[in-house]
């Protein structure tokens, strides 16, 4: 038989797990019947189908959470050998091994891979990430927006609120009360808005006050690590600029 | 100001240009005034200096309130951020990490040279006339040269590149390549200012600098 001649393919891993939010992480190896096209994502359901480690032991399955698998819901992101990227677009055959799972450290974690994004979705509201168009009444068509300009803006409402570029920032952390990159894109693609920039503002000063985007250090890792490749060192720079504006236009009182 | 961290980070990165990052090349022409002109040129420079007008509330608003700012919030805001330079090796993130960590060694340095010079000057240990023999007296001694040596790069690196990040955070480069360009104009000041200072070093080193207060300034360093 064919099987006796060539060695059985696996992948390694090397995951990083954790029981309960307040329990001790720790480490656990699986090695894995290799398949052609593999991702992390179908690794870890191969996990949760067969939940014996490398060393023959049966143990909980990992867990983990994903949706879409393109890479367009950003809720697998996961720490792979090293870098914060989306798990589904991870492909196993890309990876070197063993491939080492461990979740994000800027948020908190709920279990194994599964981190609370909450702080993210906070920052969302805080900053006003949406275009006010209810009323008690009907308001009519908001202005038009340019061609050109939309497609501009769609780069930018790529984004997933997946967190990676708030784990790639070094000044997103406990100490300090960054909001981080993410929603200062969102201020400059809801401001750029038509209808949105009726709000501007409200959006500049959310990010004009204690956590705000003051708390940018220009380390730039954020626009290196983004999955969907979004600008957001220019965002950031852009409402720099924005808030520094707003700021002298307040003190001058026009 | 009302305790809002906004104003108080846009105040401590324009502190850091004006008038800090002018009082550094400031004195780092003064200096140079040593390489130049020797010992006579120096003390020029200096004469100068301290015949300005107002000249203590020159160095009180220019220069002391300032540092003394610049340099406790800077400490906080190094102790708020991360170093991730092993698992994130790009340019930008090096930058970021030393802007930091050469932050805390220039106060350090700062609080030091202001130690063992400007306040002798004003206990009555040293005077203006003799400030150039007084610096050969310190950096002829290796430890100090090379304390002065990593001191000085340290604090016009984080000039330079503290006047890339002011660029970024008045929002006066916005885009990748506004950003690439103020880059290098920064490392090229990194460069000239720093060849200004060593320089100046050096001059001091040399035996023209040596004569009569030599022996007062060791006595100060004590």
């Amino acid at each position: 038989m064919a099987e006796t001649a060539t060695a059985k393919r696996t992948v390694k891993f090397i995951i990083t797990r954790r029981d309960r939010p307040d329990s001790a992480p720790y480490k656990e190896e699986f090695e894995i019947p290799y398949r052609p096209n593999m991702n992390v994502i179908s690794a870890l359901m191969e996990i949760q189908r067969n939940p014996v480690n490398a060393q023959g032991t049966k143990t909980t399955p990992v867990c983990w959470e994903s949706n879409c698998l393109e890479e367009v819901c950003g809720a697998c992101s996961m720490i792979i050998n090293g870098k914060p990227r989306q798990a589904c677009s991870a492909l196993i055959d890309k990876l070197e091994q063993p491939i080492r799972l461990e979740p994000m450290t800027t948020f908190p974690v709920v279990r194994d891979l599964i981190v609370d994004r909450q702080r993210m979705f906070n920052a969302l509201k805080r900053v006003k990430a949406w275009i006010p168009i209810d009323g008690t009444y009907d308001l009519g068509p908001g202005p038009r927006m340019a061609e050109s300009k939309r497609q501009w803006a769609y780069e930018l409402s790529k984004c997933m609120t997946c967190g990676v570029c708030l784990e790639a920032c070094p000044n997103v952390n406990d100490r300090s009360s960054f909001i981080g990159p993410a929603p200062i894109s969102q201020v400059r693609l809801f401001n750029a808005h038509p209808t949105g920039a009726m709000n501007a503002h409200e959006r500049l000063e959310a990010l004009m006050e204690d956590g705000g985007i003051e708390g940018c250090g220009n380390s730039q890792n954020c626009v290196r690590s983004c999955p969907k490749g979004i600008p957001l060192t220019t965002s950031i720079a852009a409402i720099n600029r924005e808030t520094t504006k707003h700021m002298f236009k307040r003190w001058l009182d026009l | 100001m009302s305790g809002n961290s906004y104003y108080s980070r846009k105040l401590h990165s324009l502190l850091g240009v004006i008038p800090l990052g002018l009082f550094l090349i400031e004195h780092a022409l003064t200096n140079y005034s040593a390489f130049e002109g020797g010992k006579e040129g120096f003390a020029e420079s200096v004469d100068f200096l301290h015949g300005l007008p107002l000249i203590f509330f020159l160095e009180l608003i220019l220069i002391w309130l300032p540092i003394a700012f610049h340099g406790i919030y800077g400490l906080y805001l190094a102790f708020t951020s991360d170093l991730n330079v092993t698992r994130y090796q790009y340019g930008r993130n090096w930058a970021f990490a030393l802007q930091r960590i050469t932050g805390v060694v220039t106060f350090i340095f700062v609080i030091w040279h202001v130690w063992t010079t400007r306040v002798q000057v004003a206990l009555g240990n040293t005077s203006y006339d003799e400030l150039g023999s007084h610096m050969h007296s310190i950096v002829s001694q290796p430890a100090y040269f090379v304390i002065y040596f990593i001191a000085v790069l340290a604090a016009v690196f984080h000039f330079a590149n503290g006047l890339w990040a002011f660029l970024v955070s008045w929002g006066i480069t916005v885009g990748p390549r506004a950003q690439r360009i103020s880059s290098n104009i920064c490392m090229g000041i990194f460069v000239i200012v720093s060849v200004l200072f060593l320089l100046s070093l050096f001059a001091f080193r040399s035996d023209e600098f040596a004569a009569a207060g030599a022996a007062l300034g060791s006595i100060s360093l004590g």
